[in-house]
């Protein structure tokens, strides 16, 4: 058995679910399980690393470090990876992670698997599963000439049981390594959500040209409120201007896989049904019955989505509060 | 100075998947290829920047079979750029593309900025681009919605997660790649697409640039299609009567509630 070792993320203080799924699934595979935490918050979330299976974490605990910077970030974990020599490692295919895993690869002469949604872990093999064309079809991505294994997994993809609070993870604090910066973070612009990305959300309210013009996409908003969702959209409403560009959903936009896609007034172009096929349950409201998304739709209903969306999220509200 | 634009042919996004026999790809019998549409994104981006700067010059390179790829060479000549270059090989993965990138612009006397795509759309591993900056030891920002230029630095926007946007300023040389939402990328002109067509590509086989097999790090294999999805199930009723129909579905039936 080897080392696995588990590159964590934490939003506002709290470890993030992707984590802990990573975390559980290395410690399930048998090896040792080597975490990472950076920045000036990194002690916060080490004890949560531990119940979730983490045998080590290694903290790195500098402001520098507090906004993703590629350099930075690639200079401190490689330093970290080459004296814990793990076979695997593992982090979540979110924006840090596709943007720092490929160049930390480069570094080590490795390959990297990104985007995954299936894995299994065999001693020190591992093969993972990965959407192509956007979720049109599926590959499994077998390693070659890779010392060690990095795979990057979606979001949402593995299970997460309750986390044992009499597993305790050693610390190991690390000075910072130095780097001489190329780049710089200036500046962070937050977001005017403060729900879940697409790609991480577990409910997804989505609206297309059916909505017939941009304000009514307070009526989704409103659902997705309710229902704790985070509204996306078709690439035919973010072309017309409705909506921003970091909201559509297809080939050309986000592929999603939450447990709920409720896609509203959307006809369902195929670019469009690819970014969403990962969807467990999907529901369609249409007007017209002939539509495509009813073909990949679990349930349908025909009708003028601006008179169903109210109703049914008068009808979640109750069911969801009582 | 120099800009070069890094892009990929990919099967255009209408395409309906059918998987080759051998289950390492897909059956590309009748399949119409396109320029990466994030590409097309980098290819603007890099014409706007030299047409901003006097003097400069749009390099556009791939990595592909030369029979067919030189035609997403020709379209970017046709939108505007200025010189191309076609790496021809097959079977690479995104490690040895990157470095066979890495190295013809290298030998071509480096570039100012690189473009390219924040991701190409058949294998959607957004990774090329930062691996070419790494074999480039210059740095690069992924995800880029907006773009600005000083000989010294460039300044972008890229976008991270729930709508947030962190403003990033790396120095030159630097990788770019481009989101959708960096700018409208231009229709190729008539006049564009006649010069283009008497353009000569100029041609590198992947072979010549002493790249060893062990380069190639990960293999697609097993590919299949989605699973078939149940047949929906249609409500029916008056609006309220399907809201709540709906909703007792999720609940009991789904269980997604």
């Amino acid at each position: 058995m080897g080392k696995v070792l588990v590159f964590t993320e934490q939003a506002n203080g709290k470890l993030k679910r992707s984590s802990m799924e990573l975390l559980q699934a290395a410690a399930k595979s048998g090896n040792t399980v080597v975490a990472v935490s950076f920045g000036s918050h990194a002690g916060d979330v080490t004890t949560a690393i531990g119940n979730n299976g983490a045998n080590e974490v290694h903290v790195v605990k500098d402001a520098g470090l507090d906004a993703y910077n590629p350099e930075s970030y690639a200079a401190n974990l490689v330093g970290i990876i080459n004296k814990v020599q793990p076979s695997i490692i593992l982090a979540s295919a979110s924006s840090t992670g596709k943007d720092l895993f490929p160049r930390v690869a480069a570094r080590l002469n490795t390959g990297v698997a990104s985007d995954c949604v299936q894995l299994t872990i065999s001693g020190d093999n591992v093969t993972a599963v990965k959407p192509m064309y956007s979720g049109k079809a599926f590959a499994t991505v077998n390693f070659e000439n890779s010392p060690i294994k990095i795979v990057l997994m979606r979001a949402n993809q593995l299970p997460v049981e309750a986390a044992d609070t009499s597993k305790t993870a050693t610390v190991t604090e690390h000075a910072a390594a130095t780097v001489d910066l190329k780049t710089l973070i200036k500046e962070i612009v937050k977001g005017t959500s403060e729900k879940l990305d697409l790609t991480e959300a577990n409910v997804i309210v989505s609206g297309g040209r059916g909505l017939k013009e941009a304000a009514n996409f307070k009526i989704l908003n409103d659902l997705a409120d309710v229902l704790g969702a985070t509204v996306g959209a078709s690439r035919a409403v973010v072309d017309a201007g409705w909506v921003g560009h970091g909201m559509q959903v297809g080939q050309t936009g986000k592929t999603v896989a939450p447990s709920l896609y409720i896609a509203v007034g959307i006809s369902g172009a195929i670019q469009h049904l690819a970014g969403m096929s990962g969807s467990k349950v999907i529901v369609a409201i249409n007007n017209d019955a002939n539509a495509p998304i009813f073909q990949k739709a679990t349930y349908g209903i025909v009708g003028d989505a601006l008179e169903i969306v109210p109703k049914l999220t008068e009808e979640f509200k109750k069911a969801l509060h009582h | 100075m120099k800009i070069f634009v890094c892009i990929k042919q990919v099967p255009d996004t209408e395409t309906k998947i059918k998987i080759s026999p051998d289950q390492t790809g897909i059956d590309t019998a009748g399949i119409k290829w396109v320029m990466n549409p994030y590409d097309e994104y980098a290819v603007e981006e890099a014409i706007k920047l030299r047409d901003a700067n006097a003097g400069s010059q749009v390099w556009v390179l791939s990595v592909g079979p030369k029979a067919r790829v030189v035609e997403s060479l020709r379209t970017a000549l046709a939108m505007g750029s200025d010189e191309a270059i076609v790496i021809n090989g097959e079977g690479l993965d995104n490690f040895a593309t990157a470095k066979a990138l890495a190295e013809v612009i290298k030998a071509e006397g480096g570039a100012k900025v690189i473009f390219t795509g924040k991701l190409a759309i058949d294998d959607n591993a957004s990774s090329v681009s930062q691996m070419m900056a790494e074999f480039l030891n210059v740095p690069h920002t992924t995800v880029v919605s907006k773009f600005a230029f000083t000989p010294e630095n460039v300044t972008v926007e890229r976008d991270i997660e729930g709508g947030a946007k962190e403003v990033v300023q790396m120095m030159t040389p630097a990788v770019v790649a481009a989101n959708k939402g960096l700018n409208m990328p231009r229709y190729a002109s008539l006049p564009g697409i006649m010069k283009a067509k008497k353009k000569t590509i100029k041609e590198i086989e992947f072979a010549s640039l002493n790249i060893p097999a062990t380069d190639i790090k990960v293999k697609y294999s097993g590919m299949t299609l989605p699973a078939e999805k149940p047949a929906v199930k249609m409500l029916s009723g008056d609006s309220s009567a399907q809201a709540s129909e709906l909703v007792k579905l999720l609940r009991d039936e789904a269980k997604v509630l």
